[in-house]
C-alpha cells in the first residue's frame, strides 16, 4: 500500500488495524517535505524529527494499548499559524510577533490532539489572514503544488498546499471571508467552513471576530466530516460557541443527492466569472441533478453589495483586533523611540505590512466620529438584508450552489498591484460569513490550464450534515465515473 | 458632529486623524497611497447608499446568542510568567515600556 496515496482516515483506519504505524505514516509525509517543501514553503514552523518521531512511537504505543481510539488517531496534521500551540512559534505571518511564543494551545487543537492527531508544524498565511493568495506574509509565499508558478490562494495558503502537496493528511485553516474554501478551491482540495460558534475560536488570533470559524482543509469529504467531528463543540473559553446536539458529522456522509432542493444564484454566473469556471459548475449541477436532485437558479438579493459590507466590518473588527499589537507584550518592539507612544507608533509601522496597515486605517476611519454611522452601521445593516436573503432562498431550498471563486489561481505576483480588485474576487465567499452560514468546497474539475476549479455549497445555518452529504454526493458520483469512464 | 455623512475629499487632516487613530507613523509616500487606496475603497463601498436600508436593525453578530455570564471564580492558571516570557522588556513581574510623561 502507498500511504503516500490515503486520506487521514484511510491512514488511521490501517494504523488502528496495524497495517502501518504512526511512525510509517509520518515517514511519508516528511518524504513529502523533504521532497517538496523547498520549493512549496507550505510551512511557517515545522517540529523538529526528533520530536516527531518520539510522538509518533508514544502514539503507536498509545493506539496499540487502547488508550488512544479516535478516528484520526495517528493521522499528521498542520495548523494554520494564527492558531496558537504551545512551544512552536505564532506569526500569523507578520514580522509584528516574530518570536511570540504561545504559552497555551488552541481549543480546535488540543482536540484534535485529544482526537489522536499527531500535530506536524504550522503553516504559511497572508499576514494576521488578510489577503487571498498568501504573498502578504512577511515571510514570503506559498506556492501552489498544482502548478508551482501560482499562487496557493489564501489567506489559508500554506495549509491547502501542506494537504495537497501530501506534507500533511489534513490542516486546520480559518475563514474570515473565504480563506479556507478559496485556497482549497486553488489548491484543489476539500475546504469546510462551519456555522458560525460551532468551532471554539479559543486561541485562535482575531481578525474579524463576528465573522471568523476554524474549519478543515482536507483530501476529501470523509477526513472534512471526521476533522470537524474532533473540533467542533461548546467551549466554556469562548462564549461564542454554540452546544450542539447534531455533532457526529460522520453519519452524513452518505451517497444519496434524492430529496436535495438546490439553487443556483443567477448572481453567482455573472460578469467577472472565468468561462472554464462556469462550465465546471454547471456540470456540477447536473450531477446533482442526475443524483435525483432538483436544481433551479434563483436570485440572491444583495450580492452586488456583499464585498462592501463585508471589507468595512471586516476591517473595522480587525483595527480593534489588532490595537494590541504596540510592543508592549510581544513580539516585536522598535527600540530607539522615547517615549510610550512613539514606541506603539514605531513598532506598529514598522512590524505590519502594507495590506494590514491599508485595513487597519479604513477599519479605524470607519469607525470614527462622524463617519461611524455612515459607513459602519450602515455596513451591519446592509449585513443584515444579506441574512434575510439567504434565509428566504434557504426557507425553499437545502442548497446553494456556486464557485468558490471567479478564476482559478491566478499567477504568482500577478494580484497584489491592485488590492481593489483582490477583494472583488472575495465575492462568493464573503456572504456566507456575513450571514454566518456553513459552506464546503469541494474539487470540480480544471480549467484549460489545468489549474483545479472548486465547486462552492453553502447551506442554511447548522445543517452540515446537508452540506456534508450533499458534497460526498457529488465527490463518490464525480469518483466513480472516472473509474468507470 | 452627524454621524451619517460620507466623507467628500480624503484630505490631509483626514490621514492625520486616521494615523492617529490607526497608531500608524507614515512617511510621505505612504500618506499619499493611503489617501489614494483609502479614496478608492470608500467610494467602492458608498455604493451600499443605493440600498434604502431604513428600519433596517444592524446585524453585529449572526447568531442572536444573548450575553453569557459565569461567577466571578478565579480558574485560569497564573500565566504571569509564561506570559512576561514573551515580553521585550519585563522587570519585576511587570512588563517595562519607555516613559510615559515628563518627569
Amino acid at each position: 500500500m502507498d500511504i503516500r496515496k490515503m486520506t487521514a482516515l484511510q491512514t488511521a483506519a490501517a494504523v488502528k488495524k496495524g497495517k502501518i504505524t504512526v511512525r510509517e505514516a509520518l515517514a511519508g509525509v516528511l518524504a513529502a517535505v523533504d521532497e517538496k517543501e523547498n520549493e512549496i514553503h507550505a510551512y511557517l514552523a515545522l517540529k523538529d524529527r526528533e520530536s516527531l518521531e518520539k510522538e509518533a512511537d508514544a502514539l503507536d504505543e498509545a493506539i496499540r494499548s487502547g488508550a488512544v481510539t479516535g478516528p484520526l488517531a495517528g493521522v499528521p496534521v498542520a495548523v494554520k499559524d494564527n492558531l496558537c500551540y504551545e512551544g512552536l512559534p505564532c506569526t500569523c505571518a507578520s514580522r509584528i510577533l516574530e518570536g511570540f511564543r504561545p504559552a497555551y494551545t488552541a481549543e480546535a487543537v488540543s482536540r484534535l490532539e485529544k482526537a489522536g492527531a499527531l500535530i506536524l508544524g504550522k503553516t504559511n498565511m497572508d499576514e494576521f489572514a488578510m489577503g487571498s493568495t498568501t504573498e502578504t506574509s512577511a515571510f514570503g509565499p506559498t506556492k501552489n503544488p498544482v502548478n508551482t508558478g501560482h499562487v496557493p490562494g489564501g489567506s489559508s495558503g500554506g495549509s491547502a498546499a501542506a494537504v495537497a502537496a501530501g506534507e500533511a493528511l489534513a490542516a486546520l485553516g480559518s475563514d474570515t471571508g473565504g480563506s479556507i474554501r478559496q485556497p482549497a478551491s486553488y489548491c484543489g482540495v476539500v475546504g469546510l467552513k462551519p456555522t458560525y460558534g460551532t468551532v471554539s475560536r479559543y486561541g485562535l488570533v482575531a481578525y474579524g471576530s463576528s465573522l471568523d470559524q476554524i474549519g478543515p482543509i482536507t483530501a476529501d469529504v470523509a477526513d472534512a466530516a471526521a476533522m470537524l467531528e474532533a473540533i467542533a463543540g461548546r467551549d466554556v473559553k469562548d462564549a461564542t460557541s454554540l452546544e450542539r446536539q447534531d455533532g457526529r458529522y460522520t453519519d452524513a456522509l452518505i451517497c444519496d443527492g434524492r430529496g436535495l432542493k438546490i439553487a443556483i444564484p443567477e448572481e453567482y454566473l455573472g460578469d467577472g466569472l472565468n468561462d472554464d469556471v462556469r462550465q465546471e459548475v454547471l456540470k456540477a449541477a447536473d450531477v446533482f441533478r442526475a443524483a435525483g436532485a432538483v436544481v433551479e437558479t434563483v436570485s440572491l438579493k444583495y450580492t452586488d453589495y456583499a464585498v462592501a459590507s463585508y471589507y468595512t466590518i471586516a476591517d473595522a473588527e480587525a483595527s480593534s483586533n489588532l490595537e494590541r499589537y504596540d510592543g508592549v507584550k510581544y513580539g516585536f518592539r522598535a527600540e530607539d523611540a522615547e517615549d510610550l507612544h512613539t514606541m506603539y507608533k514605531r513598532t506598529r509601522s514598522r512590524g505590519f505590512g502594507p495590506e494590514v496597515k491599508r485595513r487597519i486605517m479604513l477599519g479605524s476611519f470607519v469607525l470614527s466620529s462622524g463617519y461611524y454611522d455612515a459607513y459602519y452601521l450602515k455596513a451591519l445593516r446592509v449585513r443584515a438584508l444579506i441574512r434575510q436573503a439567504f434565509d428566504e432562498i434557504f426557507a425553499d431550498y437545502d442548497l446553494i450552489l456556486g464557485p468558490a471563486s471567479p478564476t482559478t489561481a491566478p499567477s504568482l505576483g500577478s494580484s497584489l498591484q491592485d488590492a481593489m480588485t483582490m477583494y472583488l474576487s472575495d465575492i462568493y465567499t464573503v456572504p456566507a460569513n456575513l450571514a454566518g452560514i456553513p459552506g464546503i468546497c469541494v474539487p470540480c474539475g480544471a480549467d484549460r490550464s489545468g489549474l483545479p476549479v472548486g465547486l462552492q455549497l453553502m447551506a442554511a445555518p447548522f445543517r452540515e450534515h446537508t452540506l456534508i452529504r450533499a458534497a460526498y454526493t457529488y465527490e463518490q458520483t464525480v469518483r466513480g465515473k472516472e473509474a468507470i469512464g | 458632529m452627524s454621524d451619517d455623512r460620507v466623507i467628500k475629499e480624503i484630505d490631509d487632516e483626514t490621514i492625520d486623524n486616521v494615523s492617529i487613530l490607526a497608531k500608524l507613523e507614515l512617511d510621505a509616500e505612504e500618506r499619499e497611497t493611503a489617501r489614494c487606496d483609502l479614496g478608492r475603497m470608500l467610494a467602492y463601498i458608498e455604493k451600499m447608499n443605493e440600498l434604502d436600508t431604513d428600519g433596517v436593525e444592524p446585524l453585529s453578530h449572526p447568531n442572536s446568542v444573548p450575553n453569557v455570564f459565569r461567577e466571578d471564580d478565579p480558574s485560569d492558571r497564573d500565566g504571569t510568567e509564561d506570559s512576561l516570557k514573551n515580553a521585550p522588556l519585563a522587570k519585576d513581574g511587570m512588563y517595562q515600556v519607555p516613559p510615559t510623561f515628563d518627569r
